[in-house]
C-alpha cells in the first residue's frame, strides 16, 4: 500500500519537480511555505492538473507516459480550502451528489457513520450560503468521504477559518484519521496542524520535496531546509499512566521516561500525542530540584546546529528512544560545553497534549 | 384591426421561436467562449457581437444578398428544396437569430464565467464527467444568466425593425411584424391605431421586466 508520484510541471516563474513515495495509510502532511507547490502536487494527484510524470496508487496506475485517468474516474475525495459546496443544492443534495455517482458497488463508509462523524445531520436542509465557514467545511469533508474514496486529499481545509472555527474542526479531522482507514494527504503551512494530525511528513520548498519521512523523526532533524523558529519542536507518543485528581495533572509514560502534563481528560492507558517546543526546553549540567519546572529528565546531547539568529542554537537531545529539541543561546551552549555525547538534564517548561 | 392582431401574433411567434432556438444555439457558443483559451475565441466573440454595433440595414442587406437566388445560402436552400427564404417567415427567423444572437450569448457567457471552474472541479472530484457536471452543476448555477438571456433575446426580437424590413418585406399576415404595423399606421397618419399598438408594447415590456425583477432574478447572491 503506497502512493508513488513523480510530477514535473512548469509555469512561468515556477517549476514543480517532485518524486514522492508516500505510505498508503495514515496522514501524510505536505508542508511548506506559500507558493512551494504543495497544492499543485495535490491537484496533480487528483487529476485536476496535468504535468509530466507518473502516479501509482496502491498498485493502480493513474498516470504514466501513456495513460492519464481523468479526475472523475479517480477514487479520491478532495476537500478544497474554500469548501466549494454547490450553491444550488442544499446540504443533503451536496452530500448525495458524489454518493449517487459512486455506484452502489463501492460499499464502504456508511452514510450514517459519516453524517455522525462530522455532525452534519442537523444541517441537511440548509443551503450552503446559510452555513458558517466551519459548517461548510464539515459538509465538504462529509461530501468527499461519502464517495468512499481510496485516498482523501485535503488542501488546507482550515486555512480560511478563524482560530475558533479551526479548533471546532480539528477534533473531527482527528476522528477521521483514527476511525476511518482512508489514507489522507493533507496540505498545510501551519506547523501546529501538522504536528497534531500527521504521521508522515513531506517538506516542500521551491517546487521540490526536500525532506520526507516519519513525522517524529523528521521534525527533530537539524538539517531541515526551512527554519521553523518558534514552532520548532518534537512530537512523540506516550501513554497515560496516572491521573492526579487533586492537582488536575496526568502522568504520561514514553520510551525514555515520564512527564507530568495538564490533565486533558484522556483515559488511563490511552495513547496520546505530545508536542514539546524547542523554546520550552532548557538544559542544565546537573539536576536542580528547587525550580518550578516539574519535568526534569536526564538526556544525552546528540548534535547541534545554528539557528536563523546568530545568538541561537538548536540542540538535539536523546531521552531513551525519544529525541527532543532545545533552543538555547549559543553562549549557554558553549558555557555548558554541549558537545555530542555529553550527559545533561533537560527541564521542560511546557508539554502540549495534542490529541 | 385584424391585420394588427395578425402582426401581434406573428411577432410573438417569431420572438418565441427565435428565443428558444437561440438558447439552444447560444449555450454551447457561450460555454465555449467562457472556457476556451483558443485564439479563435476573439474572432468568434467579435463575430457574435457584430450585430450589436452594425446598422440593422447593413445586416439585412447582406442577409438578403446571401439568402437571395444568387447568394451562397440561397442556392443551397433552393438545391435542397426549401426554396428561397427572403420574404418568408423562416427567413425572418434566420435573420432574427443572427440579429438577437449577442443578446442571448453575452448574458450566458457572463453567467458561465461567473460560475468559474471551481464548482466544476469539485464536481469532477465527486465523479461527475464533464458532461454530467455541465448539466447538473454549470447549468443550474448559470440559471440567472438564462433568464436574462431569454428576456433580452425575446424583447430584442420583438423590437427589431430594419432587418425585418429588408429580409421580410412587409407582407400582412406573413411577414408583417408589430413594429412594421406601427410604422404603417404612422405613415397613413392613423395615430390612434399606432397608439394602441405602441402603448400596448410599452405596457407589455414593462410588465415582463417588472415580473422578472420582482422575482429577484437579478438579486445579488
Amino acid at each position: 500500500m503506497t502512493i508513488a508520484a513523480r510530477f514535473e510541471l512548469s509555469y512561468p516563474g515556477f517549476t514543480l519537480d517532485v518524486d514522492l513515495d508516500l505510505p498508503g495509510r495514515g496522514v501524510t502532511a505536505l508542508f511548506g511555505p506559500s507558493g512551494c507547490g504543495k497544492t499543485t502536487v495535490l491537484r496533480c494527484i487528483a487529476g485536476l492538473e496535468r504535468g509530466e510524470g507518473r502516479l501509482g496508487v496502491n498498485g493502480e496506475t493513474w498516470q504514466d507516459g501513456r495513460t492519464f485517468l481523468p479526475a472523475h474516474k479517480r477514487s479520491i475525495g478532495y476537500v478544497f480550502q474554500d469548501a466549494r459546496l454547490f450553491a444550488h443544492l442544499d446540504v443533503r443534495g451536496n452530500l448525495d451528489f458524489g454518493r449517487r455517482r459512486t455506484g452502489s458497488a463501492a460499499q464502504g463508509v456508511s452514510r450514517d457513520t459519516v453524517v455522525d462523524l462530522l455532525d452534519v445531520g442537523p444541517l441537511m436542509s440548509r443551503l450552503p450560503p446559510r452555513l458558517s465557514g466551519g459548517e461548510q467545511q464539515r459538509v465538504a469533508i462529509a461530501r468527499a468521504l461519502l464517495t468512499t474514496p481510496r485516498l482523501l486529499l485535503m488542501d488546507e481545509p482550515l486555512a480560511s477559518l478563524d482560530q475558533a472555527r479551526k479548533q471546532e474542526i480539528l477534533p473531527y479531522l482527528e476522528r477521521l484519521r483514527d476511525e476511518l482507514e482512508i489514507p489522507i494527504i493533507y496540505v498545510s503551512h501551519a506547523p501546529d496542524e501538522v504536528a497534531r494530525l500527521a504521521d508522515h511528513l513531506v517538506i516542500m520548498a521551491g517546487g521540490r520535496a526536500v525532506v520526507q519521512g516519519e513525522l517524529p523523526a523528521t521534525l527533530v532533524r537539524l538539517d531541515l531546509p526551512i527554519r521553523l523558529g518558534e514552532d520548532a519542536g518534537a512530537v512523540f507518543e506516550a501513554t497515560v499512566a496516572e491521573r492526579d485528581a487533586e492537582w488536575h495533572m496526568a502522568r504520561v509514560e514514553f520510551d525514555g521516561g515520564e512527564l507530568w502534563v495538564r490533565d486533558s481528560g484522556a483515559a488511563l492507558g490511552q495513547r496520546v500525542r505530545l508536542r514539546i517546543l524547542a523554546r520550552d526546553v532548557s538544559v542544565a549540567g546537573s539536576r536542580h530540584d528547587d525550580v518550578s519546572i516539574m519535568n526534569l529528565l536526564p538526556a544525552t546531547v546528540m548534535a547541534h546546529a545554528g539557528e536563523d539568529h546568530p545568538a541561537l542554537v538548536l540542540v538535539q537531545l536523546r531521552i531513551g528512544s525519544a529525541v527532543l529539541l532545545a533552543r538555547l543561546t549559543r553562549r549557554s551552549a558553549q558555557r555548558l560545553e554541549l558537545a555530542p555525547g555529553r550527559r545533561v538534564w533537560v527541564q521542560i517548561k511546557a508539554v502540549a497534549l495534542i490529541g | 384591426m385584424s391585420a394588427d392582431l395578425a402582426a401581434i401574433l406573428l411577432t410573438a411567434r417569431l420572438a418565441g421561436l427565435t428565443t428558444v432556438l437561440l438558447l439552444f444555439i447560444g449555450t454551447p457558443i457561450a460555454w465555449w467562449l467562457a472556457r476556451s483559451r483558443s485564439r479563435l475565441k476573439s474572432v468568434v466573440g467579435a463575430l457574435v457581437t457584430l450585430p450589436l454595433v452594425l446598422p440593422p440595414a447593413v445586416l439585412g442587406f447582406y442577409l438578403l444578398v446571401l439568402l437571395g437566388p444568387d447568394g451562397a445560402i440561397g442556392r443551397m436552400t433552393q438545391a435542397v428544396g426549401l426554396g428561397l427564404l427572403p420574404f418568408t417567415f423562416p427567413g425572418l427567423v434566420v435573420a432574427s437569430l443572427i440579429y438577437s444572437m449577442p443578446f442571448v450569448v453575452q448574458p450566458l457567457q457572463q453567467a458561465f464565467v461567473a460560475v468559474g471552474r471551481k464548482p466544476l472541479e469539485a464536481a469532477a472530484t465527486l465523479r461527475a464527467s464533464p458532461l454530467d457536471a455541465f448539466f447538473n452543476v454549470a447549468l443550474p448555477l448559470a440559471r440567472p444568466g438564462f433568464i436574462t438571456a431569454a428576456v433580452l433575446g425575446f424583447a430584442h426580437t420583438v423590437g427589431e425593425f430594419g432587418v425585418v424590413l429588408m429580409i421580410g418585406g412587409n407582407i400582412p399576415g406573413r411577414t408583417q411584424v408589430l413594429s412594421m404595423a406601427i410604422y404603417n399606421h404612422v405613415e397613413a397618419m392613423e395615430y390612434g391605431d399606432a397608439h394602441w399598438l405602441a402603448g400596448g408594447m410599452l405596457c407589455f415590456s414593462f410588465l415582463v421586466l417588472l415580473l422578472l425583477y420582482s422575482r429577484g432574478w437579478n438579486r445579488p447572491q
